[in-house]
């Protein structure tokens, strides 16, 4: 979808940090609880791991809930997002228990009755077997479709509208538009297709080469 | 105000622990489950996985060859696989071509085989910049490429996880395979840095 998760030639980011040598995987002990209620959290919510649905979840976030609190503050907002959404927590339990927590006394909400969507994967990760024949062939030009999507989506907008060529073929896979929202796997053709930066930034740009997987329905023959 | 009074803003860190213990009232976690996640990802999965797929690339052609046709079999030789995992693409940096690995939308990354990702690589900066100026971006973090090195920018936009294959450094024709792992780097498997020699 649209919005600050879309990050791909976004301006005015600034300098990279570069790295540094023995950064510890949880630079405080909170992010690394952070990681694991996020994945618990997931399959809580679902009642199976839907990788699509949190990544939405994650799109949804406020600037400041997405940006202001750091990568694993962005999956335990995430994670609360989508464990609110299911009614699994009312809205305000984690800010009321916090409170508690830091010695106010407030009253905290009544448990709701769960409402988790009907969502079974038909196998573990997001490869599946499709049976239709691939639409595109390897080395074929192809055009990135010019969509804007409101829900969720893997089709980066700086993509949007340029035309590629086809490296490779990689293993079809569930479909994350119709998945994130649990309206089936829906699993497609995944293809590697190469963009040169000329034709994604215009003339001036470095010259380079760049590669993205798109499903099959992000694609259109060039006419 | 006081620090603690109620208008304080809750620290994230209060309300990871106000979830920890909601759910766990609940019975709908289990703080054990919980500490084995954690100390998984901080001593089992990590970067010294991709190291050794590297070195045995290096030491024996075969490895190599089959890692660059089939990475995900080939790295699952070496024991390693699971989530995030499920397939994935390994290619070659070379003298005149040099790959480098992003993801725009979130930050996927390799976690089998590199471990969850570092700081800079989840940073909106480099999301947001080595897709339109690889040259310049990887210049800051320290890898300086010829001009006549052509880049080729990996942005994971779906399941597949890509992992680069580095140059082995000139002068260790003498090193074993485990002191060759001991000198690959995470940054190196990204396609931010280059390895050197000992």
């Amino acid at each position: 979808m649209d919005g600050v998760a879309d990050m791909g030639g976004a301006p005015r980011w600034g300098p990279v940090h570069p790295p540094r040598r023995h950064e510890p995987v949880f630079g405080e002990p909170w992010q690394g609880r952070a990681f694991a209620l996020a994945i618990l959290s997931s399959r809580i919510a679902c009642g199976g791991v839907n990788t699509d649905a949190f990544r939405h979840a994650l799109e949804r976030l406020d600037r400041a809930a997405y940006l202001g609190d750091g990568y694993y503050g962005r999956w335990l907002n995430g994670a609360e997002l989508m464990l609110t959404e299911r009614s699994i927590l009312a809205p305000g339990a984690v800010e009321a228990r916090a409170r508690n927590l830091r010695g106010e006394h407030v009253d905290e909400p009544p448990i709701p009755e769960p409402d988790r969507p009907h969502y079974a994967p038909t196998a573990e990760g997001s490869l599946r077997a499709v049976d239709t024949v691939p639409a595109f062939a390897v080395g074929e030009s192809v055009r990135a479709r010019n969509m804007s999507v409101p829900g969720h989506t893997r089709l980066p907008g700086y993509i949007r509208g340029h035309v590629g060529v086809v490296e490779s073929r990689q293993p079809a896979a569930v479909l994350p538009d119709t998945n994130a929202h649990f309206l089936g796997e829906n699993p497609q053709h995944v293809y590697s297709v190469r963009f040169d930066s000329r034709e994604l930034w215009g003339a001036d740009a470095d010259p380079f080469a760049l590669t993205v997987e798109l499903y099959e329905s992000y694609l259109e023959t060039i006419s | 105000m006081t620090p603690t009074g109620p208008d304080a803003p809750l620290p994230v860190a209060l309300r990871a622990e106000a979830l920890e213990q909601l759910l766990t009232e609940r019975g709908l976690i289990d703080p054990k489950v919980m500490n084995g996640i954690i100390t998984n990802y901080e001593s089992n999965v990590g970067p010294l996985n991709g190291a050794k797929v590297v070195a045995r690339a290096w030491t024996d052609p075969e490895y190599r060859r089959r890692l660059l046709d089939d990475g995900t079999a080939a790295i699952k030789e070496l024991g390693f696989s699971g989530t995030q995992g499920e397939h994935i693409v390994v290619v070659e940096n070379t003298a005149t071509t040099h790959n480098v690995v992003v993801c725009t939308l979130c930050s996927c990354y390799p976690w089998p085989v590199l471990g969850l990702p570092p700081s800079w690589y989840k940073d909106p900066a480099y999301r947001s910049r080595v897709v339109a100026q690889p040259r310049t971006v990887l210049s800051e973090m320290g890898l300086d490429l010829a001009d006549d090195v052509r880049i080729i920018v990996r942005d994971s936009t779906s399941e597949v996880r890509w992992l680069v294959l580095p140059e082995r450094p000139a002068g260790t024709e003498h090193l074993s395979e485990a002191e060759l792992a001991s000198l690959v780097t995470r940054d190196a498997m990204v396609g931010v840095a280059k390895v050197e020699a000992p």
